[in-house]
């Protein structure tokens, strides 16, 4: 019973394949689902987004920030006010770009803060997006809130395929590169970080306004999905916490954690959220207490204990079968 | 020209000054110890010197340049790298990791990653800690922690190195080990600055020795001249060497 | 013009008492405790909307709700830190990483408490008005309970300092915040403490709940708004420091009637929030208050 050599042999070529399959399981999935289906997996994908760029910098530095629904909203209004003049490719490359240059604006005054007073200071930018928001609109264009022209259901949901696989991809080639290990050297100690070469303040900024860009352009691609926005649900903090939640429970040490705590929290969300709306608000913060609790690390965390309580397990068995006398691991 | 120097350097929390009015010079190569009874303002003039914190008055100039004013990151691409008393390494990547990001970042030009994991394993095997690379850092002992931090400083490629406390909490035998190690790094060109309170190690490799006290420099000289100044006796030496290393 | 403005910065001072009572609450939880209770606004709503219950239920005088709702609410706060928080800060790696701990599950509780009130209560606008009676002070118009609630949270306020400056427990609770781990070899029952001063916020805030009800309609939907406001208030009178927050109360206070009265209601938060963001531009160590 070869497995275990099997699997580390052949890794990286398994991981391929596994990617694979799922790409095209995805690629596929129009033609076999229904429209609901293909527009709760849309959804799933959009939490993917935000939670892989959310951990990109959060989960690194260690600087909590509770902004994702800022820039989100912004892509989502974005979408809104600009469906009619331009193209939809455009309109997600300028939500991108606008969720960029914000954030740079953002951080720059705000990443020289403490951890709690970072985490407030986003928060606080969400509140007030909302109602400088919602101020402007009532003002200047005479209404709250406005829908969006629907766009095919199929098309978004390749759109955010795409989004989605951009992402991960940057977010996994930051991480392995220098630029990595500088984040996580900042999150380990961001003064000795800065001892050794790293100008923190340029790291910081830039890599939380990619993560905000990655966030606007999803913004952009939301809009068509929920069909109606105003600033409450564009600028929902919901949109902040959910992706944090969905981050830390999947785990923020390898960049797939995210996603599979978005796969998971997000199924969960878009099918219950329509029945009883408060009960499963309810059952929501209920989950989120006991994951910070009781799974702090997330289920990524949990893989490598499992691993090697599954290699004890096997070796194990292994020489019970082989015959030998059974040895004190 | 020295390669570090400072001129009425001044540092001021409120009203009380942490550091007051030192000049200083440290000549190319060689090993200048900085003692002081705790609080007498040591670590904030490396700190000074780091920019760690900024100057309430007076100038720094490293190779003949101010560099008060820069900011760390800035002077450690300059060639000045330091290590820390708390030893600040970071906790949350294995010993390669510490070391590489200082390979990678401690220098002005653009390194390949190829380059930098050798200059990295390079480091690690000067302190002698070349089997530990994939350690976590919480597994290392103390005198192993504060190797990779000099490690991740050597990493950096510096001209003047600045040690805070290095021997403090070390073993009798970890502190001879310790001392070797500085002067290897002195062999190999860099300048070393170094706070202690170890008199052993102070006296048997500085070259020179200055003794702050309440901010204020008091006394500046070869450790002969030093440790026979009847004003550092008083206030400092005389515990110290009756107590021991 | 200016006795308009007058008129403001007054109700400005009557308002941002019970502002200031809300962030010291929240500050006490922080300095203490070093949680982050973004729940807090959930307490104001719990004080308000069970004040309502009470008075039109029972007809109790909405002014005799704490009496009844101060314990209840002490004690739910008191009972979340000695078993959530107490726990998180057993497991957390590091003192930073509880911080983010306890911000995040003060988050889920949020959303726990805030379903089951409105999955008992409901979400319809609950109006009593108390006191509502006009009154004339220096020649403009005020109402009634304007100066009753100033005057509680300010009495409230003083008792609260007091307790925490003169009485034996008082400091206690001021050691533990500044160092926990020295204040428990002194002899301070932490385990004791901690949960007491969550609680004693947790009571703060539901009287300040009781005081906002008598002046305006609630719902079981004002947490978050309220929370907004102690963190605006907390932050800009220095995390951690009570006379700090009660002065920041009173200045938002001011702030927020002058931006309503003046210009418009809506845009009284991002008014705060540019007001910190300059602010922290210009003193980007921290704002007024320690830390």
């Amino acid at each position: 019973m070869d497995i275990t050599r099997f699997v580390s042999t052949h890794k990286k070529l398994l991981l391929v394949g596994f990617l694979f399959l799922i790409l095209i399981f995805l690629a596929t999935f129009p033609l076999y689902a229904g429209k609901y289906d293909v527009r709760v997996l849309t959804f799933i994908l959009i939490y993917v987004v935000l939670a892989v760029s959310w951990a990109m910098f959060s989960g690194t530095t260690g600087y909590m920030s509770l902004a994702p629904a800022a820039f989100f909203g912004l892509g989502i209004y974005a979408m809104a006010l600009l469906q009619k003049e331009l193209p939809f490719p455009l309109i997600i490359a300028i939500g991108g770009a606008l969720s960029f240059a914000f954030a740079v604006l953002v951080g720059l005054v705000t990443l020289r803060l403490r951890g709690m007073y970072f985490a407030i200071f986003t928060f606080g930018l969400v509140v007030f997006m909302t109602e400088i928001v919602q101020y402007l609109e009532t003002r200047l264009l005479g209404r709250h809130g406005q829908s969006i022209i629907p766009i095919d259901n199929d098309t978004l949901f390749y759109i955010m395929i795409g989004l989605a696989v951009v992402t991960v991809l940057i977010t996994y080639l930051i991480r392995r590169s220098r630029w990595g290990l500088a984040l996580l050297s900042i999150g380990g100690n961001e003064e000795a970080a800065e001892h050794m070469g790293v100008n923190t303040t340029m790291v910081k900024v830039f890599i939380f306004a990619i993560s905000a860009a990655f966030m606007g352009a999803a913004g952009v691609i939301a809009a068509p999905v929920l069909l109606y926005v105003n600033s409450n649900i564009a600028f929902s903090v919901f949109y902040s916490f959910m992706p944090i939640f969905m981050a830390i429970l999947g785990g923020t040490g390898v960049v797939y954690g995210p996603v599979v705590g978005a796969v998971i929290l997000g199924y969960l969300e878009t099918t219950l959220r329509s029945q009883l709306f408060n009960y499963f608000m309810l059952v929501f913060g209920i989950i989120m207490v006991l994951i910070i609790l009781f799974l702090p690390s997330g289920i990524t965390g949990l893989l490598p204990i499992l691993r090697d309580k599954l290699k004890g397990v096997i070796s194990k068995l292994r020489k019970e079968n082989e015959g030998e006398p059974h040895a004190n691991t | 020209m020295p390669i570090l120097e400072g001129q009425g350097v001044t540092k001021l929390f409120g009203g009380l000054a942490a550091v007051s009015d030192v000049d200083f010079h440290v000549d190319q190569g060689e090993i200048l110890g900085l003692i002081g009874p705790n609080g007498a303002g040591k670590t904030t003039l490396f700190n000074l010197i780091s920019a760690a914190l900024p100057l309430s008055s007076g100038e720094i100039k490293f190779k003949g340049q101010k560099i008060n004013g820069l900011k760390p990151h800035q002077i450690c691409r300059m060639g000045v790298s330091r290590t820390f008393q708390e030893t600040k390494v970071f906790p949350n990547i294995p010993v390669l990791q510490n070391v590489l990001l200082g390979a990678f970042f401690g220098t002005p030009a653009r390194i390949s990653g190829a380059a930098a994991a050798s200059e990295a394993n390079q480091a690690l095997e000067f302190v002698g800690l070349s089997a530990m690379g994939a350690t976590p850092i919480n597994d290392l002992t103390l005198g192993s922690q504060k190797r990779v931090e000099v490690a991740r400083a050597l990493a950096t490629k510096p001209e003047l190195l600045l040690l805070d406390e290095l021997m403090a909490g070390l073993t009798s035998t970890e502190v001879g080990e310790a001392m070797e190690l500085v002067t290897r790094i002195r062999d190999m060109g860099i300048t070393i600055v170094m706070v202690e309170h170890v008199m052993k190690a102070i006296m048997g490799i500085s070259s020179r020795v200055m003794v702050l006290n309440h901010g204020e420099r008091i006394a500046e000289g070869t450790c002969d001249e030093v440790s026979s100044n009847r004003q550092v006796i008083d206030i400092y030496l005389g515990e110290e060497t009756h107590a021991g290393s | 013009m200016g006795e308009r403005v007058l008129q403001l910065i007054i109700v400005g001072i009557l308002q941002g008492s019970v502002y200031g009572l809300l962030a010291m609450g929240l500050s006490m939880q922080y300095g203490v405790c070093r949680v982050l209770n973004i729940t807090h606004g959930e307490f104001v709503m719990l004080g308000a909307v069970l004040t309502y219950m009470l008075s039109t239920g029972l007809g109790l005088n909405p002014l005799l709700a704490p009496v009844i709702l101060g314990p209840l609410l002490f004690g739910l706060g008191f009972l979340l830190q000695a078993t959530l928080f107490k726990a998180l800060k057993a497991r957390a790696p590091s003192p930073a990483a509880f911080e983010g701990n306890g911000l995040l599950a003060a988050f889920g509780v949020l959303y726990i408490i805030e379903h089951i009130a409105r999955i008992t209560f409901g979400s319809t606008l609950m109006p009593s008005y108390y006191l509502a009676d006009r009154v004339s002070f220096l020649g403009m118009d005020f109402v009634l309970n304007q100066f009753v609630t100033f005057g509680i949270a300010l009495a409230l306020g003083v008792a609260v300092y007091l307790f925490l400056n003169r009485s034996r427990m008082g400091k206690a609770i001021r050691a533990t915040a500044e160092d926990p781990a020295t204040a428990g070899l002194m002899g301070v029952n932490t385990n004791m403490i901690l949960p007491f001063s969550f609680g004693l916020g947790a009571l703060l805030a539901a009287v300040a709940g009781t005081l906002i009800s008598t002046k305006t309609a609630v719902s079981t939907g004002i947490g978050f708004s309220n929370t907004v406001i102690a963190l605006i208030v907390v932050v800009l009178g220095g995390l951690g420091s009570i006379p700090g927050s009660f002065v920041a109360g009173i200045v938002i206070g001011i702030v927020s009637m002058l931006v309503a009265g003046l210009w418009e209601p809506i845009l009284t938060v991002p008014v705060y929030y540019a007001m910190l963001m300059v602010l922290l531009l210009v003193r980007p160590t921290g704002i007024l208050g320690k830390k």
